[in-house]
């Protein structure tokens, strides 16, 4: 994947040292302003929306209550995207969402196949490896070898359903809540709940 | 179609690399792709399974050597061409050469974060009773159609079960092709892993399909 650091990584201001992709862009981006096509200051905010407001905290915050209230995780089994709405987080790739509730019995785990489709109101905007080539395709195959190069195992008896995001519905994985953090609040379970635990892609301990 | 997009099954790409600690962004040029292509959506030109296909479309060599964002970015210039918005002669020159063509919408700064809130919701309605249940066995089609699919090559021609009714959705093979919404009943359709790939040992993969997708097994 040309997705590294020494092709992407001379992005300076200095135009000379611009790589292809990079001076296409700029170019694009002076052009779409000069018509009038775009508002430079609303890509500013979109820029800082996904770069800082959005992210997998959000989710992070749905899983902690659902481990904490079993109403909340009846509603989040019944109606997803209401019951995720009710935290404020709703809109662009989230406008249909469904909660996948691992147990010792089976483990969920998220790809699409198809293009990158991920639930960007609770997680953010996907990591590479979720939009990469060699994710899109093992997922679907493999998901045990996947698994292992997150150093993540499961037991034999625990059966794996791999969720393909080919329509408008995104998911999100709610994992087992880890063993020994009984006394922890809301808050403090959130801080345990990692992005890529809410993919499927790891387990927590 | 059978483009270069549809990755399930393949596998030969190497290993899944995690970055530790991973920027949302890897470059500026990212970001600016991502609002680039949030902002003229905007414009109303196109929808996302329109855009989905001009990204598949691209030929697959340069679709497989290519980054997410470069894909991304190259789907919506595609489109920008097509609708007359811009031209490859300014592209080249990075400035307006021609006057501009006019906007039904702009994205301002200030309708920006209602517009991302607000979403483009899928689901439609239907006079249409759904022909499947839950729990009824299934089949999907053996070939996919000339244009845009959702149907991916691996779970073509597999028996499977209804998981989930999900309701009626714009149905993409329709949307992507100026054919309007045409809303189809949506399900998920759970297939063992043994039926895809012989193999599995109780394993299962999810998939959400579309009533046209479907046939009773």
């Amino acid at each position: 994947m040309p997705h590294d650091g020494h092709i992407h990584g001379n992005d300076h201001d200095d135009h000379s040292e611009l790589s292809p992709i990079a001076l296409r862009v700029r170019a694009l981006e002076s052009l779409l302003i000069e018509k009038g096509y775009v508002d430079p200051a609303a890509l500013d905010v979109l820029i800082d929306t996904y770069e800082t407001k959005i992210g997998p905290r959000n989710g992070a915050r749905v899983v902690a209550k659902a481990w904490t209230d079993p109403a909340y995780a009846e509603w989040l089994k019944k109606d997803a995207t209401a019951a995720i709405a009710s935290l404020g987080f709703a809109g662009r790739q989230g406008e249909h969402m469904v909660a996948l509730f691992n147990t010792s019995d089976t483990h969920n785990m998220v790809v699409c196949t198809l293009c990158s489709c991920y639930p960007w109101p609770v997680l953010g905007l996907p990591p590479v490896w979720y939009k990469s080539m060699p994710y899109r395709s093992r997922a679907a195959i493999d998901p045990r070898g996947v698994l292992k190069e997150f150093a993540t195992e499961l037991p034999t008896a625990t059966k794996i359903q791999v969720w393909d995001s080919t329509a408008e519905i995104r998911y999100i994985v709610i994992p087992m809540r880890p063993e020994g953090t009984k006394g922890l609040n809301e808050e403090q379970l959130a801080a345990r709940v990692t992005r890529n635990s809410m993919i499927g892609t790891e387990v927590l301990s | 179609m059978n483009g270069p997009h549809d990755m399930g099954g393949f596998t030969r790409f190497g290993p899944v690399n995690p970055e530790k600690d991973e920027p949302v962004f890897h470059a500026d040029w990212e970001r600016k792709v991502l609002a680039l292509c949030l902002a003229m959506d905007a414009s109303g030109l196109w929808n996302a399974d329109v855009i989905r296909h001009t990204r598949e479309s691209m030929p697959a060599m340069k679709y497989w050597a290519s980054s997410y964002y470069d894909i991304r970015v190259e789907g919506h210039i595609s489109q920008m061409l097509k609708h007359g918005l811009i031209t490859e002669a300014e592209l080249a020159a990075g400035r307006a050469l021609v006057p501009p063509a006019p906007m039904k919408s702009v994205l301002t700064a200030a309708n920006a974060p209602a517009v991302l809130a607000r979403g483009s919701p899928y689901n439609r309605a239907t006079s249409r009773p759904a022909r499947f249940t839950i729990g009824d066995r299934v089949q999907s089609l053996k070939s996919g159609p000339e244009g845009h699919t959702r149907l991916p090559r691996y779970a073509r021609g597999k028996r499977g079960e209804i998981a989930a009714i999900h309701g009626a959705f714009v149905f993409p093979d329709s949307s992507a092709h100026g054919r309007g919404d045409d809303p189809q009943w949506l399900y998920t359709v759970r297939f063992t892993a043994s039926e895809l790939w012989g193999h599995g040992n109780g394993d299962a993969n999810m998939i959400d399909l579309w009533e046209p997708y479907l046939e009773p097994a």
